[in-house]
Parts: C-alpha cells; sequence; structure tokens
C-alpha cells in the first residue's frame, strides 16, 4: 500500500478545487452540488461545506444521489447492490449541476449518474469533479471538469480513499489487488 | 447482498434482515414514485410473466404497475380464457411460458403450495402473489411496512388482526412477518374462524373485537372469505356486522386514536362500515400506494445474479 495523498495533501486540493468552482460557479445561487452514494458523499460534504464558507451563501442546493437501479451491471454483480438513499429535495431543473466522486476510473458510474439526475429534471449544464482521475482506465469517453489528482494506474491497482468522517483518517492510498 | 432465499413463497422462509433490506429498497422506490419520471431501468434485461388463476385486481395491477417501474418486460396469464379450461396442467402452463424466455414468474393460485411446487420444477425465481389459505407474503410486507411508516419501528407495537383468520392468508403471512419484527399480534373474530392452537405462532387470541381494540395501536381488517366457506361457520352477514364488524363509533368510543388498515378488498358494512374505512385513522390507500414500492424492492431483490447467456 502506497500513500498518494495525505491528509495535508488532501487538505490543499480541497481548497484549490473550491476556489476553481467558485472561479466559475459564483456565489452558486445557480448551482447545485451532487454527491454521488455511496462513497462520493464524503467528498461532496466536504466541498459543501468549502463552498458554503468561502462564498457566504448558506442556501446551496446540495443533494445526494444513489444510482444503483442505474447500473450496468444490475446483473452481472456478483451480489445485487441495495441501495443507498437519495435526497434531492430541490428542483435541477434549469440548474447549473456539479456532480461529485471519489474516484474516476471506467466512467460507468458517471454514466449511470447522468442518466439517474435527468430523470429528476434537466439540468442546464452538469460538470463533473472528482477527487482522483485514474487516467488511461476510461471505458467511456467521459472526463472530469475538475480532478483533485491524477493517477496512472493498472488495473490490478485499487485507488482508496479514505475520509476522517467514515475510516478514521484522512488518506488516498494505492493497494495492488491480488492477483 | 440480495436475499437469502430465491423465490418468495411466504414470509415463514424470510429471515429479519431479508425483511429490512427489503424495506430499505422500497423506500427508495417510494421516492422515486414521487418524481415526474416514476421509471427506473434496473430491469430492462428482465421478462416477468403473472400468472394468476384466481382473480384479483389490486395485487396484479400493483405487480403490473411495479415490474414496469422497474423497466420489466411484462406478460400477463389469467387462467379464464387461457388453456387452463382445455385441461393444460400448471407445470405445463409455466413451462410453456418459460419457453420464451421468462425471467420471473408471479403467481396466484387457490391451491395452497401451488407456488411452492413450481419453484421445485422451475429454474426462474417465482414471487408468490397468494396460494390458497396458506400465504400472501408481499401483502404482509406492505402491511408491516405501512405500519412502520405511520408508527415508526414495528419492535413492541401491537397490532390486531381482526376477522375471517382461519381462511385468510393474509392473516398467516402477516402473523409470521410482524412478529420477526418483534411486534405483539392479537387476532381476533368469532371461534369458529379462528384457528385451533393458533397460538403456537406466538400471537394472543380475543373473541371480543372490542376488546382487542381497546389493546392494540393498529387493527388490520381482514375480509369475510365467504368463497373459501363451504359450510356456515356464522349465522348470516347482519350478525357478523353486529358482533365482529368495526364501525366508527367504536372507534370513537376507544381512549386512543388507532389506525385501521385492510388489504381489500372491503365489504364494505359487514367487516367494516363505510365511515371507519374511509376516516381519517384509515390508511388504506396508504397500503396500495406502498404496495407498488415493496414489490418493486422484492422483484428488484430476486432479480439476483444473472448468467449472461449468448
Amino acid at each position: 500500500m502506497k500513500t498518494l495523498l495525505t491528509s495535508k495533501d488532501i487538505h490543499i486540493t480541497l481548497q484549490r478545487l473550491t476556489h476553481q468552482l467558485i472561479e466559475n460557479h459564483g456565489n452558486f445561487s445557480d448551482t447545485a452540488i451532487i454527491g454521488i452514494q455511496p462513497r462520493g458523499i464524503y467528498l461532496s460534504d466536504r466541498i459543501y461545506s468549502l463552498v458554503t464558507q468561502l462564498t457566504g451563501n448558506n442556501n446551496i442546493s446540495y443533494g445526494k444521489l444513489d444510482i444503483t437501479f442505474y447500473r450496468d451491471d444490475v446483473h452481472q454483480s456478483a451480489n445485487i447492490h441495495i441501495p443507498s438513499q437519495t435526497t434531492i429535495d430541490f428542483s435541477v431543473e434549469d440548474k447549473n449541476v456539479l456532480l461529485i466522486d471519489d474516484v474516476l476510473y471506467t466512467g460507468r458510474t458517471i454514466r449511470s449518474a447522468m442518466d439517474a439526475l435527468i430523470d429528476y429534471g434537466r439540468p442546464k449544464k452538469m460538470e463533473l469533479l472528482t477527487l482522483i482521475d485514474r487516467r488511461f482506465s476510461r471505458e467511456l469517453p467521459i472526463q472530469p471538469d475538475y480532478a483533485g489528482f491524477s493517477v496512472d494506474t493498472i488495473t490490478t491497482q485499487r485507488v482508496k480513499v479514505l475520509w476522517q468522517e467514515k475510516d478514521g483518517k484522512d488518506e488516498v492510498a494505492l493497494v495492488d489487488m491480488p492477483q | 447482498m440480495g436475499l437469502s432465499v430465491k423465490h418468495l413463497l411466504g414470509i415463514r422462509e424470510l429471515q429479519t434482515s431479508d425483511i429490512e433490506k427489503i424495506f430499505q429498497t422500497a423506500d427508495n422506490f417510494k421516492q422515486i414514485l414521487n418524481r415526474p419520471v416514476k421509471k427506473v431501468p434496473a430491469l430492462r434485461d428482465t421478462t416477468i410473466a403473472n400468472v394468476f388463476f384466481e382473480n384479483s385486481t389490486r395485487t396484479r395491477l400493483s405487480f403490473e404497475l411495479a415490474e414496469k417501474r422497474l423497466g420489466a418486460d411484462v406478460v400477463n396469464f389469467s387462467a379464464s380464457g387461457s388453456s387452463v379450461s382445455k385441461g393444460e396442467t400448471l407445470l405445463d402452463t409455466v413451462n410453456n411460458l418459460l419457453a420464451m424466455k421468462i425471467d420471473m414468474v408471479v403467481m396466484r393460485h387457490s391451491a395452497s403450495g401451488a407456488p411452492w411446487f413450481l419453484s421445485q420444477h422451475i429454474n426462474a425465481s417465482v414471487v408468490n402473489a397468494g396460494d390458497g389459505i396458506n400465504e400472501h407474503p408481499t401483502q404482509a410486507l406492505l402491511d408491516a411496512y405501512s405500519i412502520r411508516e405511520k408508527h415508526g419501528d414495528l419492535k413492541g407495537k401491537r397490532i390486531a388482526l381482526l376477522g375471517d383468520i382461519m381462511h385468510s392468508r393474509v392473516a398467516l403471512s402477516n402473523i409470521y412477518c410482524l412478529t420477526k419484527m418483534g411486534a405483539e399480534v392479537t387476532v381476533a373474530g368469532p371461534p369458529t374462524l379462528i384457528p385451533k392452537n393458533i397460538q403456537s405462532l406466538g400471537v394472543k387470541v380475543e373473541y371480543d373485537i372490542k376488546k382487542a381494540l381497546e389493546w392494540c395501536d393498529v387493527a388490520n381488517v381482514l375480509r369475510i372469505q365467504l368463497e373459501r366457506q363451504n359450510k356456515p361457520l356464522f349465522s348470516t352477514l347482519r350478525e357478523y356486522a353486529l358482533y365482529y364488524g368495526v364501525s366508527k363509533s367504536m372507534l370513537d368510543s376507544l381512549e386512543k386514536n388507532i389506525t385501521i388498515m385492510h388489504p381489500g378488498p372491503i365489504n364494505r358494512g359487514v367487516e367494516l362500515t363505510s365511515d371507519a374505512a374511509d376516516s381519517k385513522q384509515s390508511i388504506i390507500l396508504g397500503q396500495v400506494e406502498n404496495g407498488v414500492a415493496i414489490r418493486m424492492a422484492v422483484i428488484y431483490l430476486l432479480s439476483g445474479t444473472r448468467e449472461m447467456t449468448v
């Protein structure tokens, strides 16, 4: 297991991403933040609170999206997935929507998320923010608009993103999977 | 992880964790059913046959809607007007359906155990939509889910099942489901309609409807199943309504507001009067709404893993 980002690195990266977001979205009056369940919500919680702090806007639309029923491998994975909660208590119609997930790998999750979100309404625009972009592993033509850190990996490796709230510490690590 | 079973034949075979998974998944579907787009594509690769050998309105529509909202292809079959009337056996009928590449069979049958028999002979998953006087698992799940929605955790809640316990598959499934979830259950009705030794299932027996109502938080009023009674078990419907029917004035005389449920179809004026069925205490239409979400959850969780066949 090799550490890619320490807690301090993550802190700096999140600050940078937040400033980039504010550059493009101003005070977020027209932009909604959507975290993708189950692992993207820890990142989206952080981004949401940083954006709230920096813009002073306490009314930013923030939701969480479960994509289980939109996966393209519902009946191919070893076990059927139990869904997490979706909480979107605002209309995404005509909004700029920022999708947030921790790792962008094959792009299939994001494809599902786009389909799932469009069933809630027609956003004006969708963007993607991920903490980790695993380049050269894409199976669909999907790229992030904001990426914290790009890594070149091979398929036998896994990128683990740990969060204080869930795993007891902030860290991004590269793990070799047994062959 | 999905459910611990491949078929939903009854609540008896389910583990508590299965029921919790179904409820959790149904929460998601309930939310989806309240969106402008009420469909998800999860089962777009699945074909489901609804095979009904017995009449049904709610259950059949509810299953069909649940399947369609999951994106599945649906075929419907009802015994009347089919080759069953020419003498085709159950297994032949279903095998012919399966030859048309069907992944799941939802079946209602007047013979207790028919879905179990089917599950022994076919590869597709079987969902029991009511078999004789045995079980009606999705009804019990939606009843328990509706109670949970209204009253929170089922643990320690007092539920009374009133009326024709003997012939009611809803009653048996409800007893299994509610006791597994930790609720207290009392069955109440005329002695001729309460099976002997039903206490062995962990329920109390009461012959006075008023006392049962005073005891409970929720009363699930069951239909008098005249079609299954081949000898008279009470004198007249009028007498039944008088001694065992639930009315609004009876509810008003209680010290607390209990919740009234009914699996439908209601015999208005027999087991339940109209003013009670349509009162604020009734969640009967809420049960119907939850039925679709519960059936979506059951079908989704049973759809499981499929080998890719080319």
